[in-house]
């Protein structure tokens, strides 16, 4: 401890150099991040001007045509599409991930929870377009074949679960999203469940509390942050996705209040209609709706700032 | 033996000095006739030596942007430039060469229907428009009498990416529809009336073959060589045929007879009594002026080569080669290359 002490004493005069020089080197790498994405923001707003002057903001943001032949451009449906399968992919991920990341830290033996967590960051390093693959030659098939029926016939009496089967459409697409968000969210969650201290886990034990009842209400609670943390990075993933996303969703600009009809997203239409896009409106459009898709994820995003600060002032509060 | 190849390659060695300078042109575009293109280039590589012609199938898009920006030394498209894009190129005027030709046909997934069915333009029309939705519908009934046809709905599949085959696909159906042209029209990416989308032939085959009852549309090299089953289109003159090297260069022949002097022409619908009716010229958009007068002369030699000594290559990949009348019109527009 002594000699750590003395060897800071006696190299300090030569690091302060060395000091201002790292100091400013890191700054730099931070202020060159913020200047990429104020470098992408000003990208897209000026590569959309034409589109914005010609169609103008609210007629693209809520008009559902998309015309390529008459150039009338609108983003609903697009929108709609992204959202939809982002909110379906977190509704059937969220659930699975979390149960298997408070398996993986609570109960597995470490053995076992450790090889499974090395699976399952394999499993977050696929690409996205082996995903699609593997999605169109037995997921699609699969959905067609039962599990749309099933659904048709059980609860078709809702809106939600009407009209013809196809295979590809939102619910599919919300599935595959579901796959790939998973690892994320059961990687980053088993993380924050394991750094909760044992003193919290063997306080509520020695007050009584059952082993469920620990985890549930002493340890999920303390690890909240981090929970939340992974699923709005599994939420950020599922928003931006695009191959797996435009080889099941059936590629159809238009809305549809059933799960099972097919539908369009943001990262979708870009990929598919930028490079044959020709005029100048039609390669514009496609910027805006990059726009669109940039502001739509700083909206998620502070959504999410704001629901960690509610409910952490909300939990500090408690005893 | 020994000593003629020695000769050859004496000869070779003369032959080529004066190119010892290595040309480079570079080409981009279409994507349909980029097998040929790949074949082309590198054999006309082989045959002459120093010739360097990269191609990248970056779309028909591409390939009009990159004459246009002047990216590139040429470029291809599946779709003649339109008045307003030919305006928009700054740096002289653009040719169209048609190099070879190709056509677009209807597939279909019916489980249980073996015979090959039959449509009629207007049907083609309605069913992706809509108008008619199921198999078992009285008009196209009335094309396939014998045949057995379920009483489903139609599964419509399309193209969901920009391209020449949409082009092509809905500049017929314009033709023949006035309903598709008012609606929808003619162009590589358009408003779909229904229908699921797939990405690039590929994606609209997946879809055709896993959804049982549909029906979609690829190029017919795509066909061929995926072994799909595809339908007999009825043309202008009545005749259901079917779509093969013969009748796609037949519906070539028909337009050749009034070929506009800048080759911009759409060969859907043509006449003929054996004319395949969905059917396209894929051409090279060439710059009427090169800076560089060498590379002027080596773009003229390679476009007289592929005209001629080219287009022995196109039956080996199913491609339909030009009829004569266009390749002699052609080489006079080569000369207008400076």
């Amino acid at each position: 401890m002594a000699t750590i002490a003395a060897a800071v004493k006696v190299s300090k005069a030569p690091t302060q150099t060395g000091d201002i020089a790292a100091r400013w080197v890191v700054t730099l790498f931070a202020v060159s991040l913020l200047a990429l994405a104020v470098l992408l923001i000003y990208e897209l707003v000026i590569g959309s001007a034409e589109a914005r002057s010609k169609l103008g903001i609210w007629h693209f943001l809520f008009s559902t045509k998309w015309n390529p032949v008459t150039e009338d451009f609108g983003a609903l449906p697009f929108v709609y599409g992204t959202v939809v399968t982002s909110v379906l992919a977190l509704l059937i991920s969220v659930p699975f991930g979390l149960g298997a990341a408070i398996f993986l830290s609570e109960l597995a033996p470490a053995g076992i929870s450790n090889a499974l967590t090395f699976v399952i960051e394999l499993l977050a390093a696929i690409p996205s377009v082996i995903y699609g693959l593997l999605a169109i030659f037995t997921l699609v098939p699969l959905m067609r074949l039962y599990v749309e029926p099933f659904l048709k016939h059980t609860l078709g009496f809702l809106p939600l679960f009407q009209g013809t089967v196809y295979g590809v459409g939102f619910l599919t697409a919300g599935l595959v999203l579901a796959i790939m968000t998973i690892p994320f969210i059961i990687s980053v969650s088993r993380e924050s469940l394991m750094a909760v201290p044992r003193e919290q886990r063997e306080a509520a034990l020695a007050l009584g509390a059952t082993k469920w009842e620990t985890t549930w209400q002493i340890v999920v609670p303390y690890a909240k942050l981090g929970i939340l943390g992974s699923i709005f990075l599994g939420l950020a993933r599922a928003l931006g996705e695009t191959m797996a996303v435009t080889m099941v969703i059936g590629n159809d600009p238009s809305i549809h209040a059933s799960v099972l009809a097919p539908g369009y997203s943001i990262a979708a239409v870009i990929a598919n209609e930028f490079s044959e896009a020709g005029g100048k409106i039609h390669p514009s459009a496609l910027v805006e709706l990059g726009l669109v898709l940039f502001c739509l994820t700083i909206l998620i995003n502070g959504f999410a700032r704001l629901m960690i600060v509610a409910t952490t002032s909300k939990g500090s509060r408690r005893p | 033996m020994k000593t003629i190849s020695l000769a050859l390659m004496g000869l070779l060695v003369v032959a080529t000095a004066p190119f010892a300078a290595a040309q480079k042109l570079n080409a981009c575009g279409a994507t349909f006739p980029d097998p040929i293109y790949k074949k082309w280039f590198s054999e006309y590589g082989k045959s002459h030596q120093g010739v360097q012609i990269n191609y990248e199938a970056n779309g028909s898009g591409g390939g009009v942007k990159g004459v246009t920006d002047g990216t590139v030394d040429f470029g291809a498209s599946d779709m003649p430039m339109t008045d307003q894009e030919l305006a928009a190129v700054k740096s002289g005027k653009m040719l169209h060469f048609p190099t070879v030709l190709g056509a677009v046909v209807p597939v279909y997934n019916l489980p249980g229907v073996t015979q090959e069915l039959k449509f009629s333009s207007a049907v083609l029309a309605d069913v992706f428009l809509g108008t008619i939705s199921k198999w078992s519908d009285k008009r196209i009934a009335a094309d396939n009498p014998g045949v057995k046809l379920p009483d489903e709905d139609i599964v419509v599949v399309h193209r969901t990416d920009g391209s020449g085959t949409t082009f092509v696909w809905t500049d017929f159906l314009s033709k023949v529809s006035p309903e598709w042209k008012s609606k929808v029209g003619a162009a590589k990416s358009v408003s779909w009336p229904k229908g699921l989308g797939g990405a690039q032939n590929a994606g609209v085959t997946g879809l055709v073959k896993q959804n049982p009852n549909s029906i979609g549309y690829v190029e017919l090299l795509f066909a061929v060589q995926n072994k799909m089953g595809y339908g007999r289109v009825k043309n202008s003159a009545g005749v259901f045929v079917k779509a093969d090297v013969a009748t796609v260069t037949e519906a070539a022949a028909g337009a050749a007879r009034n070929m506009p002097d800048d080759f911009r022409v759409s060969i859907t619908n043509a006449p003929g009594k054996n004319a395949y009716p969905i059917s396209s010229f894929t051409w090279l958009l060439i710059p009427s002026k090169f800076s560089d007068p060498a590379k002027a002369r080596e773009v003229k030699a390679m476009l007289h080569w592929v005209l001629t000594d080219g287009q022995v290559y196109c039956a080996t990949l199913s491609y339909a080669p030009l009829p004569l009348a266009v390749v002699t019109k052609e080489e006079k527009q080569i000369d207008a290359i400076q």
